[in-house]
């Protein structure tokens, strides 16, 4: 599989991302300046976690303004698959390459933690297909700025279209905080109308040995090249 | 030269600062009459105002340590594993595999209570600027938090802050906080605390140091523009606080992590060349002290056009911009010839670069503005002249050993355990921890409290069948203990220190020290230093952990009252395959030992500890002693258990005794245990001072350990001759009994433990 990892000043989840996708793919995969127009063709670009230009402004404004923004967009166009995660997400959202806002945690503080997601049952993508409907995945989150709000229309459509791809989801009765960011109907992330892009706030690239808080990121993220590779 | 009329002309506060100085000039800058006359005489001439305020930042006591030296000298800082001790931006020594550990722990106190988040946060900036600049990548950050008695209005409002600024900086900066300590006393009510520490992982053979080398050689300038911002930082923060220090709120720098984050990697990306000679941070006392100390460690000297010094505002003085304190700054000199290479690599990552003068043979710094001569001092008297006072002292330690028949109590050993878990001191820190990144970089084993010391993995040390070696780092002191008696107080610091990070399974290495006291003006604060330094330098070198770096923060007094000392202990150790470290948390059908208690051992040390301030709300006994050979013995032998892969957990009994300790080992997976009691306590009742002493007491070098090899454990502990007893077998119960004499629930304590912090910070409660 041929894939790239973005970096903007700031970004600082890329040598985590880097380390996971080798481990899976054996292959490292290409690191992509954000002043870069043109990138060669791939079958998967990564935008990871950080605080692209300080989050300064509002999360993600400034990085969806980058030139390598327009070779993304050219990339989603010829079928090519994107994963935004934590500040990814948040950069797909003001690139308005995914719908909707990711506004402040609603405790206003800064979370990490480990939650469990949930597989939705949602459209053709090459992130979930390989994994069950109603699949728990243990995958820790870290951000100020998670909480996922979409108007009640646009909610209405993403559910019609089946674009909610994962939410937190209580591992029993009694859970009241499983939710870390008091995100619209436990969101945690959302898919393109053609399935190819996926945003979520959750770090898969941090949960891929036992060691440290257990492999479901590396499942998620095995099965995402899986389904790319076909 | 032009006259200096020429100068009023362009710049009239250039021209005041070109000035000759007066006595009241350096009073307020906060030097004393003598050492102005001092000044003048080694000079032999009167400083103009940039002259003397150069000198009032190297003069005070952060960047001179003139209290403080002649006792810090007295500090084992060798060993065959230490590169570099104290003197430089940090510590290192040396891990194996052609790698180093290099790091410094350092104090942001007066800023923080100023203002915490500012404060805070370049305290996290400061100290990983100290890391990157020898070289290394930093990969965690720890801190060592004091605050004030949490009933006291102020204290929810510094906890936040302080809190929101150390995530502020480490999140985005992307380096992981991985652990601490957080504790509340009045004494610290208005004077708050904030220890910042940071590890990084260099090359062996690729550290970089700060002496400058050859003349003629460009001194550059990088990182962020220079700002009207802390000037004169140093010099607030080696005085006393009053009631009007609020005001200082201007001489608190502001922090930018992302251009922290923009410094670091260009940095390290040039340090991957050749070009870099030498390298210092602007960090306490900014442009003065790195190129005043890099000029005279290099014994050479340096002379700067400060014209060409990138500032943020327009006319700034020769005295504002050698005195500011603006964050994300560098000072490096480079080879001759590689500065366009270099100035690419900054480019690149939008930062300033500028070639701002050139080190000399003279020996002097000499510093030019709008083209006349701001300052030209010799450089020897700024450094070696810098006073060293040997200020009285009196050790003062409490002698009185209280028996636990001292301390009569209608309390239940179930009423004391729920109040030492509603104590901030000892409940469980989630609240704060969940706001810091921990798992940023991708190496985290265990941070914030999983096991006594946290744990990362050293990034690409991984071979076939294991994740490679791990760096251990806790921090640690027990102030109460300090105040008491300073010998005992500093020795247990670097016990726990030392049982923290063995407790996680890896061999402590070495120290990093944050001093932080009162004002050395009374003699017993001098005391509580010189006996700390005494008891920190007996310990430390019986247990081979030489200190490398440090910092010491003193003054910390408001309106004449002192803070608790504390002395800080940051230490580092390795393990060298991290699937055998040890977390705190026992597993079911794990038998729990203590191991340096004895069977004989029937009644617990109450002096001193968190039992005797909630059965009498007072310290006023001697604290444990310390026995540094039994506390080796209790290190090694778990050390060599563990090696064998004989055990679970580990957890050191400290604050709140065996009883507290045990519980923190059942809370995770909600286990039993039925205790076994020495024979003599069987038949007591729940209020009995004995068994509750026992329950409570804080003896020292004792761990607790989890084993599902009791036999084999036993065995060894027997052929070592090492005292233990065994406290039984955990069950899924979820209930610990003492025999018959009481049944602790362990949820209603593990709750407890949980909510203490988010209600005392007024979270509403949930689930």
């Amino acid at each position: 599989m041929r894939s790239g990892v973005v970096i903007f000043p700031g970004s600082n989840c890329d040598r985590d991302m880097i380390v996971a996708i080798r481990k899976i793919t054996g292959k490292t995969p290409i690191k992509i300046w954000h002043k870069e127009y043109d990138i060669p063709n791939l079958d998967l670009i990564v935008i990871p976690g950080g605080f692209t230009f300080g989050d300064y402004l509002r999360c993600g404004a400034l990085a969806a303004r980058s030139p390598v923004i327009t070779s993304i967009k050219n990339h989603i166009s010829r079928g090519g698959a994107v994963l935004g995660v934590c500040n990814g997400f948040q950069i797909l959202i003001e690139a308005k390459i995914l719908p909707g806002s990711l506004i402040r945690n609603k405790k206003l503080l800064f979370t990490c933690r480990e939650t469990t997601l949930e597989v939705q049952s949602c459209i053709e993508n090459p992130f979930l297909s390989g994994l069950k409907i109603g699949e728990c995945l243990k995958i820790p989150v870290a951000h100020n700025e998670g909480n996922y709000f979409a108007p009640e229309d646009l909610l209405k459509q993403l559910k019609e279209e089946g674009r909610i791809a994962l939410k937190y989801i209580k591992q029993n009765d009694n859970e009241k905080n499983y939710n870390p960011n008091g995100s619209t109907e436990d969101i945690a992330g959302i898919l393109s109308n053609n399935g190819k892009v996926l945003g979520m706030m959750p770090h898969p690239e941090r949960a891929i040995n036992n060691l440290q808080g257990g492999t479901d990121g590396l499942k998620f993220l095995t099965n995402c090249v899986e389904q790319i590779i076909g | 030269m032009e006259p200096q009329s020429e100068l009023l002309k362009i710049n009239k506060n250039e021209y005041l600062a070109q000035q000759k100085s007066k006595l009241e000039d350096a009073l307020e800058m906060g030097l004393t009459k003598n050492e102005y006359n001092l000044i003048c005489e080694k000079i032999d001439k009167i400083p103009n105002i940039t002259e003397l305020g150069i000198f009032s930042a190297m003069f005070s006591e952060h960047c001179s340590y003139k209290s403080s030296k002649k006792w810090l000298k007295t500090l084992p800082t060798e060993a065959s594993h230490v590169i570099q001790g104290p003197g430089e931006n940090a510590g290192v020594i040396d891990i194996g595999e052609n790698l180093a550990a290099v790091f410094k722990i350092e104090s942001h106190n007066h800023p923080s209570f100023i203002e915490p988040y500012q404060g805070s946060a370049t305290g996290v900036g400061g100290i990983l600027r100290d890391v990157f600049t020898m070289g290394a990548r930093p990969i965690a950050l720890m801190n060592a938090l004091r605050f004030g008695s949490p009933d006291q209005p102020l204290t929810k409002h510094l906890v936040s802050g302080v809190v929101k600024g150390i995530g502020g900086y480490g999140n985005c900066i992307g380096i992981p906080t991985v652990g601490g300590e957080t504790n509340f006393d009045k004494s610290y009510d208005g004077n708050i605390l904030v220890n910042a520490m940071a590890v990084g992982l260099a090359k062996k053979d690729r550290i970089f140091y700060s002496a400058a080398t050859g003349a003629g050689n460009p001194v550059i300038y990088v990182g962020a523009k220079t700002g009207r911002d802390g000037i004169h930082g140093a010099t607030m923060a080696s005085a006393e606080f009053t009631e009007n220090s609020t005001e200082k709120r201007p001489t608190v720098q502001v922090g930018d992590p992302f251009t922290g984050k923009l410094l670091l990697e260009a940095c390290l990306e040039l340090m991957n060349t050749d070009a870099v000679l030498s390298i210092q941070d602007m960090g306490a006392a900014g442009l003065t002290s790195s190129s005043v100390e890099m000029a005279s460690k290099g014994s050479l000297g340096m002379s700067l056009n400060l014209d060409l010094v990138p500032t943020r505002e327009d006319k700034m003085t020769s005295y504002e911009i050698m005195l500011s304190e603006s964050q994300e700054r560098m000072l490096m000199i480079l080879k001759p010839g590689s500065e366009e290479k270099a100035k690419s690599i900054f480019d690149k990552w939008d930062l300033d670069f500028a070639n701002i003068g050139e080190v000399t043979n003279t020996g002097r710094l000499i510093l030019t503005k709008h083209g006349f001569e701001a300052c030209n001092l010799p450089l020897e008297p700024l450094v070696e002249d810098a006073p060293e006072y040997n200020k009285p002292f009196e050790i003062k330690a409490i002698k009185k050993v209280l028996k636990p028949s001292d301390l009569k109590t209608n309390l239940t050993i179930i009423d004391i355990l729920k109040i030492i878990f509603k104590n901030p001191n000892i409940a469980s820190k989630k609240w704060i921890w969940e706001q810091y990144d921990s798992s940023v970089m991708g190496d985290t084993i265990f941070a914030n409290g999983d096991s006594d010391a946290s744990l990362v993995k050293v990034h690409g040390t991984e071979k076939k069948g294991s994740f490679g070696k791990g760096l251990a780092i806790t921090t640690d002191c027990t102030p109460r203990y300090v105040k008491s008696d300073p010998i005992i107080g500093g020795m247990q610091a670097v016990c726990e220190a030392a049982r923290n990070i063995a407790s996680s399974g890896a061999k402590p290495l070495a120290i990093t020290n944050n001093l932080n006291f009162g004002n050395p003006d009374k003699k017993n604060v001098m005391g509580e230093i010189v006996g700390s330094i005494k008891g920190i330098s007996e310990a430390a070198s019986y247990l081979s952990t030489p200190i490398v770096s440090g910092n010491v923060s003193l003054y910390n007094e408001t309106n004449g009252k002192s803070i608790l000392p504390t002395p800080v202990i940051g230490m580092v150790g390795a393990i060298d395959e991290v699937e055998n470290s040890l977390k705190i948390s026992a597993e079911p059908d794990n038998v729990l030992i203590a191991l340096g208690q004895s069977e004989n051992f029937k009644a617990g040390w109450v002096g001193c500890s968190i039992y005797q301030e909630i059965i009498n709300k007072k310290y006023d006994g001697a604290p444990p002693p310390i026995n540094l050979e039994n506390e080796k013995k209790v290190i090694e032998i778990l050390l060599k258990l563990n090696e064998q892969k004989l055990l679970t957990a580990a957890h050191d009994i400290s604050d709140g005794g065996l009883l507290t300790t045990v519980c923190e080992m059942l809370f995770k997976y909600n286990l039993g245990l039925d205790i076994n009691l020495p024979s003599n306590l069987i038949n007591c009742d729940s209020y009995d001072p004995l068994l509750q002493s026992w329950c409570f007491g804080e003896d020292q070098a004792r761990i607790i350990i989890a084993t599902k090899h009791i036999k084999k454990v036993q065995l060894i502990l027997k052929e070592n001759n090492i005292d233990f007893f065994v406290l039984g077998q955990t069950n899924s119960s979820s209930n610990l009994n003492l025999k018959d004499i009481t049944t602790i629930f362990i949820k209603d304590i593990k709750n407890l433990n949980e909510k203490t912090i988010p209600s005392m910070m007024g979270e509403q409660q949930q689930g």
